[in-house]
């Protein structure tokens, strides 16, 4: 049980949270659909693989295992993508750049001020754009943000990844604000 | 960097817009800038901590010196037990989500912190750890002048969050 009173104690996660106060959740749902969704030249399962890990670090199971499994939508990949990223992708073919902007995911995790000149010129030297690196500092920024959210709160969340399947396909094909 | 990025912007404002700016049935806007200000100082964000320091500031009467005691001391400011409260739950949030136990809840309910309140105290906390990271995670360039602080500040407090940057910070 959350540690508010919600209106829908069924919901999971952010989603009994996005229920109980639609004012400030239609611009938490905007902002997660641009960024995740978004044109970007960062494909949106590289993106919520960002997401994904940033949760797991913050230690935000709901997010986490969402996000993954958007993740693995949209990159047909299977459930077992959930524990890889815990792991830092050892099996899964992701490219240089997006570890490079994986590791400022993480430095930003920490505290925006962790993000160094060099973290910065390690993804521009493998391509990554200004576009690129914005964004990925922003994604990193709220999941910081939404792991809060959901776990400040106390909100129940299912255990296994399975029970995600579902979830990531809806996140992955129809959108975030949409169901 | 919401007129380097205005697709992110817009949501990123209007989230700000709702959670601190548009009208709230117990709490004050000077109250929920409090909030946002205290975070972004636990999370040493010299940009956010200003600006929102301003903007609390403009919202609670022109009163700066609340906004001083209370960065400086949450436990000795002048400001309600239910604030305090509040704070203190917010402190938590910005360490981690998990950081919130239910003593910190039951604190704030015996000092009359509704549901929404909470709700709210745990968002806006959330947020800034956000904005925080956002602005100083691409070093975005923060002046260091009081006074330009305090302009913006009181026009935030006055329009809200979704007018035009103030005219000095463009043509830096």
């Amino acid at each position: 049980m959350a540690h508010i009173k919600l209106l829908n104690e069924e919901l999971p996660g952010i989603v009994g949270l996005l229920n109980y106060r639609p004012e400030t959740g239609k611009a938490l749902t905007d902002l997660a659909e641009v960024l995740l969704r978004g044109e970007s030249t960062l494909t949106s399962g590289e993106r919520e693989i960002i997401a994904a890990s940033v949760s797991y670090w913050n230690g935000c199971h709901f997010c986490h295992t969402s996000h993954a499994a958007a993740a693995a939508a949209h990159l047909k990949s299977g459930l077992g993508l959930i524990d890889d990223i815990k792991a830092g992708l050892p099996t899964t073919p992701v490219s240089d750049k997006l570890r490079e902007l994986l590791h400022i995911a993480h430095q930003v995790q920490r505290g925006g001020k962790n993000v160094t000149e060099e973290d910065i010129a390690a993804a521009r030297a493998q391509g990554a754009t200004d576009r690129e690196i914005h964004d990925t500092v922003l994604i990193a920024a709220a999941f910081c943000m939404y792991n809060r959210y959901v776990d400040g709160l106390g909100t129940w969340a299912p255990g296994p990844n399975e029970a995600y399947e579902a979830m990531g396909e809806r996140m992955a094909h129809v959108g975030y604000g949409k169901f | 960097m919401f007129i380097y990025r205005p697709e992110t912007a817009a949501p990123l404002n209007a989230l700000v817009q709702a959670m601190l700016h548009n009208p709230h049935p117990t709490l004050s806007a000077g109250e929920r800038e409090l909030i946002a200000t205290y975070v972004s100082r636990l999370n040493t964000c010299f940009y956010c901590c200003n600006i929102h320091g301003a903007i609390a500031k403009h919202q609670l009467g022109n009163n700066g010196e609340i906004v001083e005691q209370v960065l400086a001391d949450p436990e000795t400011a002048p400001i309600s037990q239910k604030m305090r409260a509040l704070l203190k739950i917010a402190a938590k949030v910005q360490k981690g989500g998990k950081n919130v136990l239910p003593v910190d809840i039951e604190l704030a309910r015996s000092e009359g912190a509704t549901d929404l309140e909470i709700h709210d105290a745990v968002l806006i906390a959330a947020a800034f750890c956000m904005y925080n990271r956002y602005v100083d995670g691409l070093a975005t360039w923060q002046p260091d002048n009081p006074e330009l602080y305090d302009k913006m500040g009181e026009q935030r407090a006055r329009e809200g969050y979704l007018t035009p940057p103030f005219k000095a910070v463009i043509s830096h």
